[in-house]
């Protein structure tokens, strides 16, 4: 009801990515349709070689769309060369499963901070303004700042150091937040606070969250529009209500019927 | 009520680290398994799940270290024994293991039947090839394996294949006690249905007495045990059956982390996902009294200054809180 409202983010047309030719062609995705609008939380839910990561990563423009194109906010996407590239990581960032792979160990954490700030034109500010915005990022994320200076990535736990990653977003302000598996390698105490933070992106800065997850519970918890996909191709999308309580394609039954369950019975005769 | 499989009374067991500091990972902790029973051990990581699972093989290796406690599988105290005699005599037969991301231990190099020999050979070296072929067969096909999998080798199998695999490996002589620390974590939803169901089937056709059961995922461990244990810096701070565990905890943190609980059921979307705030207590000096105490919103000064007593129901039921249970469902409900 309220989709016609809210404007357009990130639009794909039968975007599709082969790697390699001829008879070792793989189709990773297949001609897929999506339309995400501004300011809602977007679940792709597949499993493991389903095409997710491989879609994430064209969204990002790591890699390039073989065929199809990508309409961001209403017009094609061009990003075509560095400057272009870079104009276009202003509007999407993302935060990958793996906190301890994302940071370089031999920066501490005020400098992962600092980055940001400069990257956002604040470079000329003075420390104590910058200050006020790491601490204010830092306490957007239940961290506090005054504990983590001086100190380097590794000391910190992996729940600390992926709340830090959100932290970097709040400064960066990206219009679009690409979360790949955010929650899969912390456990699930740490996890129910980042996907708080991600609702928080959401309802504070009017953030489109793009979220990839194996985790159909998560996707249903988090999420406004779920993308269910098999084989590199959308079986089914819609609102969370719809897609997961009463899922119409065999594909997102058999996922329902595969994770544990606790107000219903689990059944396991069915695999 | 069954024959005791494991009893465990008051274990402790330290690491050593370089620089010559104890942290005490398990510190305290009694359980009791009966034949046919399985039980769940949840908590956040770090709490000493894993130190737990090997502490209770005896399998004592720098820097781990055995402090006090008895166990008793089956009526036999192993506390005391060498490493070495450990893995002689317990390991395989009486207690079994699968450590963590275990379907990465699989020698590339050989093939799966290979392993199964080793296994056996170690306990029976008498026994033949054929035999063991025979054996390995019959089993794997009552567990829902292809025979054609004993002459693979690791590489050409998928995923959830290989920590079937596995499974079948460590129960092949019918422990008495399995001790599996995550076995499905790595994998997607549906190998992890194939593999709890593999487990479910191991104790119903009586391959194995009795199972531990490691895990964070607490919908799953739901579905899978009788009873749950849940740690918190290395102590037991509440024990009871899986349904009173999910849907009436006791303790403040068994309470916190039944709150994270995330799945695809109608209505969930509404409850708010309560996070526990802070960080557990760094085990070289855990805090005196309550170690729940600093993160614990109901706290009072008494809870860190003395030791928190474990309250026993009659209905089997444990916890470690200094509230009555009378008190514990009133605060609950005024909230």
């Amino acid at each position: 009801m309220s989709d016609a409202k809210k404007a357009a983010c990130l639009q794909g047309k039968g975007v599709t990515k082969v790697f390699g030719f001829g008879d070792k062609k793989t189709v990773a995705v297949d001609h897929v349709d999506f339309d995400f609008r501004e300011g809602e939380i977007i679940s792709i839910v597949g499993e493991s070689g389903s095409g997710k990561t491989t879609l994430s990563k064209m969204l990002l423009g790591l890699i390039s769309v073989s065929e199809g194109e990508v309409l961001f906010q209403g017009s094609p996407r061009d990003i075509r060369g560095g400057r272009k590239k870079k104009e276009y990581w202003k509007n999407i960032q993302a935060i990958f499963q793996d906190p301890f792979s994302s940071y370089n160990m031999f920066n501490k954490i005020d400098s992962v901070l600092l980055d940001c700030i400069n990257m956002r034109g604040g470079k000329n500010l003075p420390y104590e303004e910058k200050f006020k915005m790491m601490s204010e990022a830092c306490s957007f994320v239940n961290l506090e700042f005054k504990e983590l200076t001086n100190k380097y990535p590794f000391e910190l736990s992996g729940g600390q150091m992926q709340r830090l990653m959100i932290a970097r977003i709040f400064l960066l302000k990206p219009k679009i937040l690409l979360a790949d598996e955010p929650t899969s390698m912390i456990d699930a105490c740490s996890r129910s606070t980042i996907l708080d933070m991600l609702l928080k992106l959401r309802d504070e800065i009017n953030m489109t969250v793009i979220f990839i997850t194996h985790d159909i519970g998560l996707a249903y918890y988090i999420s406004d529009q779920v993308y269910i996909m098999e084989h590199g191709k959308f079986v089914e999308h819609g609102p969370a209500e719809d897609c997961i309580i009463h899922p119409k394609a065999e594909y997102t039954k058999r996922l329902i019927n595969d994770v544990p369950k606790i107000y219903e019975e689990w059944d396991l005769s069915t695999v | 009520m069954g024959k005791v499989m494991l009893e465990v009374n008051n274990l402790k067991t330290k690491y050593v680290t370089r620089l010559r500091e104890d942290v005490y990972a398990v510190d305290g902790v009694s359980l009791k398994i009966e034949e046919g029973k399985s039980l769940g051990v949840a908590g956040e990581s770090g709490c000493g799940k894993s130190t737990l699972a090997l502490s209770l093989m005896g399998y004592y290796f720098p820097p781990l270290h055995y402090i006090s406690g008895d166990i008793i599988v089956d009526g036999r105290n192993i506390s005391g024994m060498k490493p070495d005699d450990v893995r002689r005599n317990i390991l395989g037969t009486e207690i079994a293991y699968i450590p963590q991301a275990a379907m990465n231990a699989l020698n590339p190099t050989q093939k799966i039947i290979r392993f199964i020999e080793d296994v056996i050979h170690v306990h029976d070296p008498k026994m033949s090839d054929k035999d063991i072929y025979d054996l390995a067969k019959e089993r794997f096909s009552i567990l829902g394996l292809p025979a054609e999998v004993l002459q693979k080798h690791a590489v050409e199998l998928s995923g959830g294949m290989k920590q079937r695999t596995v499974i079948a490996i460590s129960t092949i002589l019918s422990p008495k006690v399995l001790i599996a620390d995550e076995p499905s974590s790595a994998l997607d939803v549906t190998s992890q249905k194939m593999v709890i169901k593999m487990m479910r089937d191991l104790m119903d056709k009586g391959y194995i007495k009795s199972m531990i059961f490691i895990t964070h995922e607490l919908p799953l461990l739901y579905n899978v045990t009788d009873d749950i244990m849940v740690m918190y810096a290395g102590q037991i701070v509440e024990k009871g059956s899986a349904r009173e565990m999910v849907f009436d905890p006791l303790n403040p943190y068994t309470k916190g982390l039944m709150g994270s609980i995330i799945v695809p059921e109608e209505g969930v979307r509404e409850n708010k996902l309560t996070a526990i705030p802070g960080t557990p207590p760094n085990l070289k000096h855990p805090p005196k009294g309550c170690r729940f105490a600093p993160r614990c919103k109901y706290a009072t000064p008494t809870c860190s200054g003395m030791e928190i007593p474990n309250v026993e129901l009659p209905n089997g039921r444990e916890y470690r809180c200094l509230m009555s249970e009378r008190k514990i469902r009133e605060v609950y409900e005024n909230e």
